[in-house]
């Protein structure tokens, strides 16, 4: 059942919040076992939840959008008095003093929360592998990873243990696992949702986000959270526009540019009307099957009545270094607050700065030091100007490439993921071959554009493969739109495992 | 793999961000991350001294609020949080002394 779908039929009293979320928790027991998409089970406090829903419901008072609605929660997400541990040692065991503002949201929705999701430690990584807790696995082929970094909350809706999860997105953390699980995942455009209580990897591209079984499950979970927080100052203060019904608008009309650099600079659509010569260059390993897949999607919104052409955006490919060196230095200097002073780990020492060097060394798994020593570097005297600096730059001029495009066309199309899902251990020894998991999810995160991964059909191994739809800053409304175009279009039109 | 980081610049850049590591994870370290810069060579490459840094994606002014006096979070609930709290404080080990 969808979320919306569970959402009607508690409020409609056809089913309590209760026996919902005993469903939910039974499979968890059953299932997770084998898919480790959890770090902590909520199952008290989730039927608590329940009861509280059902209570109202009884009352005869108002019950959220989302009443009796199974959440899972990535476990990065402050929850008061509940652990959160960002799949570190570091933070193992600790209880935050207060909730991320998406929690309270989801609560007053009617949300019920069902459990804290597994994660590349501090969300740093794409397979889900850098867990201090262990990896989570691929509901569609245990010997797969999920993608990551929000692994097991895009593990837990494909399996069925949420009938909605919330991740973030730093450089794909949304958008790459949904395409790998089979699932919907969208980031919305940078200060659309707040980010206090999001505990910070890289500041100025972290963005939290929902999954959903459907593009309307996910709509619905994003306008739940949505909109302006006083308690994050880089949330936008500017009116929500209703998504719900904009879904079954059709994309008749709407200009749709497929972004060559994005296909791996391959993309032969000389079937596609209005087509600009494809560009020389793209990113790196965008498997043949994959790109069939996005051909498949840009024909489908041109049956659908969409003008569809390729464009180019020749920044695109410096993505994934301005990636790397900007949010490695964001990281070094947000993680430099794990001091073993105020909460989480401390392992002790004669004096304050031995005992800040074996705290650090024995919390923080190899990727986060990895991290932490690129951004330290990036940021050295005699270095700060030839990388970050220059990242910085290129960011610049990624807006401005994006913005031209956003004159010609409406959307963007591309690839979620350069491929379907790969083996557990198969790129984890080789950091470079991991980053590029990224490298079409990277851009949108750099400018603070909205995108969204729908589901749509298979690769040659038969796993499910993401389509990406990218638009300008705050276009949610009408990338859910062409989403929804998409997913009805979709061959199989299936997400369950 | 190129050698853009020795051995003793991960080591120096690994006492600056309070970290440790054996000599054998330095090697392996100081080769990945030359990898890493070995691709991060197209942003180094780049003539973008026209271009003016974006450091956020959206044009912000500073957010302020009004200056009132208002809950805060409950100093036992953080406390309770910490490794170690002496009258209502953080504790920590001496900070003079040797250093690291």
């Amino acid at each position: 059942m969808t979320a919306l779908g569970v959402a009607a039929a508690v409020a409609a009293g056809e089913r309590t919040a209760r026996s919902v979320a005993e469903d939910y928790l039974d499979r968890i027991s059953a299932g997770d076992g084998e898919i480790g998409a959890f770090n902590l089970v909520l199952a008290d406090e989730a039927l608590a939840d329940a009861d509280r829903v059902d209570a109202a419901l009884g009352r005869g008072e108002p019950v959220g959008p989302l009443a009796g609605v199974p959440v899972a929660l990535k476990d990065n997400l402050c929850t008061r008095g509940i652990p959160t541990t960002c799949s570190s040692r570091m933070l193992e065991g600790w209880r935050p003093p207060y909730s991320a503002t998406v929690v309270e949201r989801l609560r007053a929705a009617g949300a019920v929360i069902v459990g804290k999701t597994n994660l590349d430690e501090f969300a740093m990584g794409s397979s889900t592998e850098n867990s201090a807790f262990g990896p989570t696995r691929n509901p569609h082929d245990t010997s797969r990873v999920p993608g990551g970094s929000s692994g097991g909350s895009a593990a837990a809706v494909a399996a069925g243990f949420a009938a909605l999860a919330l991740g973030s997105d730093t450089g794909g953390s949304i958008r790459q696992p949904a395409a790998l699980c089979g699932v919907v995942g969208m980031k919305p455009t940078y200060g659309r949702v707040s980010r206090y209580g999001l505990i910070a990897f890289a500041s100025s591209l972290d963005h939290i986000g929902p999954f959903g079984a459907t593009v309307a499950d996910a709509a619905a979970c994003y306008e739940a959270i949505a909109g302006h927080d006083p308690l994050d100052s880089t949330s936008i203060d500017l009116p929500l526009e209703p998504i719900d019904g904009a879904l079954a608008d059709g994309v008749e009309g709407l200009r749709v540019g497929v972004v060559a650099e994005l296909c791996g600079g391959r993309l032969q659509a000389a079937h596609l009307v209005g087509t600009d010569a494809p560009a020389a260059s793209g990113v790196e390993g965008v498997a043949d099957d994959v790109l069939a897949r996005v051909q498949d999607a840009a024909e489908a919104l041109e049956q659908a009545g969409a003008e569809v052409r390729t464009v180019s955006v020749p920044s695109a490919v410096l993505g994934l270094s301005a990636y790397y060196l900007i949010t490695s230095a964001e990281a070094s200097s947000n993680l430099a607050r794990y001091d073993g002073v105020r909460y989480g780990l401390r392992v002790e020492a004669a004096n304050a700065a031995e005992m800040n060097v074996n705290t650090r060394t024995a919390g923080f798994g190899t990727e986060a030091k990895r991290r932490i020593i690129l951004g330290t570097y990036a940021l050295s005297a005699g270095y700060y100007d030839a990388f970050y600096g220059k990242a910085l730059r290129v960011r610049t001029l990624m807006l401005q490439e994006f913005a031209a495009v956003y004159e010609d066309v409406d959307v963007l199309l591309c690839p979620t993921a350069p491929t379907t899902a790969f083996e557990l251990g198969a790129k984890i020894a080789d950091p470079m071959l991991m980053y590029l998991n990224d490298v079409c999810t990277i851009p949108s995160d750099l400018t603070g554009h909205p995108a969204i991964s729908v589901p749509f059909g298979r690769g040659d191994d038969g796993l499910p493969v993401g389509v990406q739809v990218m638009g300008p800053a705050l276009s949610e409304r009408l990338i859910f739109r062409v989403a929804a175009a998409l997913e009805r279009a979709a061959p199989g039109n299936g997400s369950a495992p | 793999m190129s050698g853009r980081i020795t051995r003793d610049e991960a080591a120096h850049v690994a006492r600056l961000a309070r970290l440790r590591f054996s000599d054998e994870e330095l090697d392996e370290l100081a080769a990945q991350l030359s990898a890493v810069l070995d691709h991060a060579a197209d942003v180094e490459a780049l003539d973008v001294t026209d271009i003016a840094p974006t450091s956020h994606p959206h044009p912000l002014v500073n957010v302020t609020r009004a200056d009132e006096v208002r809950p805060s979070l409950d100093r036992d609930e953080v406390l309770a949080q910490a490794p170690s709290v002496d009258d209502g404080q953080f504790r920590v080990p001496p900070i003079l002394g040797e250093a690291p």
